[in-house]
C-alpha cells in the first residue's frame, strides 16, 4: 500500500519518522525512555492518509522509544471563516470552499491543515524505578 | 507488573524541524532579496519545460538559479541546464517530495552569489509536497489542459496551498477537448481567489504575463523589505 520506492507515496513515512522523533524527544526530556501511546491530530487538508500513517508508524517505530506504542489519530475537519456571515464554519468536504450557510467563497482556512503531536502516554513506574 | 500511565502534553507540530529550518531559510532569502518559487504539479504537467524557458528568458536580465527534485534520474536537470542558468539536482531516491533540509544542503555548498530568482522544481506529485514548507515566497501549481478539468477537485490539498495556478499546455486545449470554464471554476472551488495564468511554453501564449508576474512579485518583495 505505501511501500517505499520510485513513485510510491511515502510522505506518510516521513511524517511518521518526524512524529516518532518528536514523541521520543518529549519523553526523554521528562526522563522517560518508553512511549506507550501517541496522540496526533491530523487535518483533512494535510493530505495524509490515516491508514498509511498507521502503517508507516508501525514500520518505523521498532528500535525507537515508540516501539509497541499505540498511535491514536484524531481527524481535524476543515474550518473556514465566512467573510459574509463572519462565522467560523465547518466544511463537509475538501473540494468546495463555500460557506454552507450563505454560499460565499471562503478562502480563509482556520483549521484542517494540522499535523500535530498532542500528547504522549508514558509509564510512570518506569521513572520511579529508574 | 502494573503500569502507571501518565499523559504528557506536548502540543507541537510534527514537522517542527522542517518548519523551523524553512523559517530560517525564508529569513535568509528575505535578507538576500531573492524571490523563491516552489513549482508543484503532478508528473507530466510541464514544470521542466516551462522552467527551462523561464530560466532562459530571465537569465538575460537577472541572476537566476534552479534546484530540481527528481525521483531517480538527472533528465530534468539536464534539460534545465540548457537554459544557461546554474542548476542543481536533488535526487530523492523515491521520496515523493522535497524537504527543507534537502534544499538547504544544496544551497550551503553551492557558490551562487547574489540572486534575484531561485526556482525549486518539486518532485512531480499532486499530494505529497503539501505540508513541506521550503521557505518559498510563492507556491506555483501547474495543471495542464491534458489532465482534464477535475484534478483540482480530486487533489484539493496541494492546490489549497498554492499562491498561483498556471494552466499549462494551453496550445493543446482544442486537441484534447479542454473545457476551460469548468477547470477555472474547479480551481476557484478549492482555492477561492487564487490568481490563475494560462500559459504554453511551446507556443508562448501567456508566457510574457507569467514573466511579468514574477518580476512584479520580486519588486513587491524588495519594496516591502525596504519600508
Amino acid at each position: 500500500m505505501v511501500a517505499p520506492g520510485p513513485g510510491g507515496d511515502v510522505h506518510e513515512l516521513s511524517i511518521a519518522l518526524s512524529l516518532i522523533d518528536e514523541a521520543a524527544g518529549a519523553a526523554r526530556s521528562e526522563g522517560y525512555v518508553r512511549v506507550m501511546r501517541v496522540h496526533a491530530r491530523i487535518g483533512v487538508l494535510s493530505g495524509v492518509v490515516h491508514e498509511a500513517l498507521q502503517f508507516s508508524f508501525q514500520m518505523a517505530s521498532p528500535g525507537t522509544a515508540c516501539e509497541d506504542a499505540v498511535l491514536e489519530i484524531e481527524e481535524v475537519p476543515i474550518q473556514v471563516r465566512c467573510p459574509v456571515c463572519q462565522q467560523v464554519v465547518q466544511l463537509p468536504n475538501a473540494y468546495r470552499f463555500v460557506c454552507p450557510t450563505c454560499g460565499t467563497p471562503t478562502p480563509e482556512v482556520v483549521a484542517g491543515r494540522e499535523l500535530e503531536l498532542v500528547s504522549i502516554e508514558v509509564d510512570d513506574d518506569e521513572a520511579a524505578s529508574a | 507488573m502494573m503500569m502507571k500511565p501518565r499523559v504528557l502534553e506536548v502540543r507541537t507540530n510534527i514537522l517542527k524541524q522542517n518548519d523551523q529550518l524553512a523559517r530560517q531559510m525564508r529569513d535568509d532569502f528575505a535578507r538576500q532579496g531573492v524571490l523563491v518559487c516552489n513549482l508543484v504539479s503532478s508528473p507530466g504537467s510541464g514544470k521542466t519545460e516551462l522552467l527551462t524557458k523561464t530560466l532562459a528568458d530571465l537569465h538575460a536580465r537577472y541572476r537566476v538559479a534552479a534546484i530540481v527534485g527528481d525521483l531517480a534520474t538527472d533528465c530534468d536537470a539536464k534539460r534545465l541546464a540548457t537554459s544557461g542558468a546554474p542548476t542543481r539536482q536533488i535526487q530523492t531516491d523515491g521520496l515523493c517530495h522535497l524537504e527543507a533540509d534537502m534544499v538547504a544542503r544544496v544551497l550551503s555548498d553551492w557558490q551562487l552569489g547574489p540572486l534575484d530568482f531561485l526556482f525549486i522544481e518539486n518532485v512531480g506529485n499532486l499530494v505529497c509536497p503539501t505540508s513541506w514548507d521550503l521557505g518559498e515566497d510563492l507556491r506555483v501549481l501547474l495543471t495542464s489542459v491534458t489532465e482534464g478539468e477535475d484534478k483540482p477537485l480530486k487533489y484539493p490539498t496541494l492546490i489549497n496551498t498554492a499562491d498561483l495556478v498556471l494552466v499549462s499546455k494551453v496550445d493543446l486545449a482544442e486537441a484534447v477537448g479542454f473545457d476551460r470554464s469548468t477547470l477555472l471554476a474547479n480551481i476557484q472551488a478549492v482555492r477561492p481567489g487564487v490568481a490563475v495564468h494560462e500559459v504554453s511554453a511551446r507556443s508562448n501564449v501567456g508566457f510574457a504575463a507569467w514573466i511579468e508576474y514574477l518580476e512584479e512579485q520580486l519588486r513587491a518583495k524588495r519594496s516591502a523589505a525596504s519600508v
